[in-house]
């Protein structure tokens, strides 16, 4: 069976914060409009939708049906994931799949969250399980509190030096104009003397609650180049998936299992050597300081235990040698279900030379990762570059 | 896009619609947790499942994710343990199981009981990051035995012992 090569062609989001002016389905087409517009297409141009949403946040738990017409999806196959966090990733790589597979032409992915419409923290306690964890939860922010006790304990990580992360994000933030919360003047003592919430993460270390959505389009080789000047080639898709429960992982955020096979099967695929040297741009699913820090160790863009001094260095700065989320990340825009589509869609304006203000220079590859669930990881990377015929692309 | 409305629309006074919605589960524990929960409720005891490779696995389940092995055995474990993660949380939470908002500060964390290979996370008797820290030993405290219904929750919180 001969795979279809497959780029991301097209890119859209909405204006991410609080939206009370919006409804879901909104939302959701503010996104999809600037993506088709930007390439003059139309749902007659789409073969068929992947959506991508968290139901608990909302409790619409048939959004593919209520909101069929806004996505676009009349009379086609619509196709509905929650994978959790990652899940705007899972709906990219399923749009991969669904082109690469013969099966559609161009796919439509859209990833649409609005944590305003509900109790954030009382709907993750519906992600833990029912008869062996929810009795004893502390919701995301102790979640990931607890799991940067283990990384510290590990890799020696200062305050400061997450402190530096939740800075960088804040201000990289200020050059993308759909980004959530923009600090211009962000400074490391601020985040240090902002509230501590679980510690030791800060107020400032840890995401915001976003309204928000993100589209993209998927197209075949025979398309892409029509559609779009320079494609963003599908070059590596790979999922991978830790054990079940929070306290499976030995040590969980220091030690990434899913994201380090996911990250091996997909360097192996693209012929990614040096991640530091072989990538221009990373987005990662940095949902705290801390976790970044600890992404990059895990992804191999530093050796382990060398995540403080990576930013201490600045090579994660937006000017350094590898920019790490110049859109500002997770940290400063987090709709759940459109989060780690965001991820795919900035790597993708990257590739493109469509990212703006917050563009990189010259971007030849990306890297994109999805991060949710308990522990486990979607990574696509996208290049400037045609894959070969034969090369195998998914894992 | 607004300028493609046809009325005039003041985001400021844009609808929002309340609603409360109460959904009742009945969640069957099965074969694992019932044993496991019994044995807490009665003996407060905590059991293990245990593969022919000896991986011990916290809470108990069918297949071990270290082996992908069945798990045929139990064993007992604690309920001495380590701290494998801990937090002091500050921000204020709704207990999920009662509703009402647990007071703060309060220690939570990751205990790996010793003779197991996973952990759990649970409350700890702490409320200063001064009292916690990886590795440090913790066991656990048990509600009395008229409170106890057969569930985490039947362990108060840990202590810490260093």
């Amino acid at each position: 069976m001969s795979v279809v090569r497959a780029a991301v062609v097209a890119a859209g989001q909405s204006d991410h914060g609080r939206r009370f002016d919006v409804s879901m389905a909104e939302i959701a087409r503010e996104a999809i409009d600037r993506c088709l517009g930007s390439r003059g297409l139309g749902f007659s141009d789409v073969d068929a939708v992947v959506a991508g949403n968290m139901e608990m946040f909302e409790g619409i738990y048939l959004v593919d049906q209520l909101f069929v017409g806004a996505l676009g999806a009349l009379g086609k196959p619509l196709y509905k994931l929650n994978t959790g966090g990652t899940v705007g990733a899972s709906a990219a790589l399923a749009c991969y799949h669904l082109v690469a597979s013969g099966r559609h032409r161009r796919v439509l992915g859209v990833g649409f969250q609005k944590q305003s419409e509900g109790s954030t923290q009382s709907a993750i306690t519906t992600v833990g399980d029912p008869v062996w964890e929810r009795a004893v939860m502390a919701g995301a922010i102790g979640n990931f509190a607890a799991m940067a006790s283990t990384y510290i304990a590990e890799s020696g990580v200062s305050m400061e030096q997450a402190a530096k992360v939740a800075v960088k994000a804040r201000r990289n933030a200020c050059l993308n104009p759909h980004a959530h919360l923009k600090l211009p003047d962000i400074t490391v003592e601020q985040v240090l003397e902002s509230e501590m919430l679980a510690y030791p993460i800060h107020r400032l270390d840890f995401c915001p609650s976003s309204d928000g959505a993100c589209a993209i389009v998927v197209a075949a080789e025979d398309l892409a180049g029509g559609l779009c000047e320079h494609p963003a080639w599908v070059h590596a898709v790979a999922t991978a998936h830790d054990q079940q429960y929070m306290g499976d992982s030995p040590k969980r955020l220091a030690v990434m299992r899913s994201l380090q096979a996911a990250a091996k099967k997909a360097y192996g695929l693209a012929g990614i050597e040096d991640p530091r040297r072989d990538f221009d741009v990373a987005e990662i699913y940095e949902p705290a300081s801390y976790a970044e820090l600890a992404m990059c160790e895990n992804l191999g863009i530093c050796a382990m235990g060398q995540g403080g001094a990576l930013i201490d260095q600045g090579v994660t700065l937006i000017d350094g040698p590898l920019p790490v989320n110049p859109s500002g990340g997770v940290l400063s825009t987090n709709p759940v279900g459109a989060t780690a589509m965001i991820r795919v869609a900035e790597a993708a304006m990257q590739v493109m030379g469509e990212a703006g203000e917050h563009q990189i220079p010259d971007v030849k590859r990306a890297l994109a990762t999805g991060y949710g669930g308990n522990a486990w990881t979607d990574i696509m990377i996208l290049a400037r570059e045609r894959p070969r015929p034969d090369a195998q692309v998914s894992a | 896009m607004s300028s493609e409305r046809a009325v005039a629309f003041n985001r400021e006074q844009a609808v929002r619609i309340e609603q409360q919605i109460t959904l009742q589960y009945r969640f069957a524990a099965g074969y694992y947790a019932t044993h496991f929960f019994t044995a807490l409720r009665d003996h407060a005891k905590i059991l293990g499942s245990r593969d022919a490779q000896g991986n011990v696995m916290v809470p108990p389940r069918p297949v071990c994710g270290l082996s992908s092995l069945p798990m045929n055995e139990w064993v007992e474990v604690g309920p001495d343990g380590v701290l494998a993660g801990a937090t002091i949380v500050y921000v204020p939470f709704i207990d999920p199981m009662t509703g009402v908002q647990r007071p703060v500060p309060y220690g939570f964390g990751l205990v790996r009981f010793t003779g197991a290979d996973t952990s759990i996370y649970h409350l700890l008797d702490a409320t200063a990051p001064s009292q916690i820290g990886v590795g440090k030993h913790v066991t656990a405290v048990f509600k009395p035995r008229e409170q106890r219904t057969g569930s985490l929750a039947d362990i108060q919180h840990f202590r810490l012992l260093d």
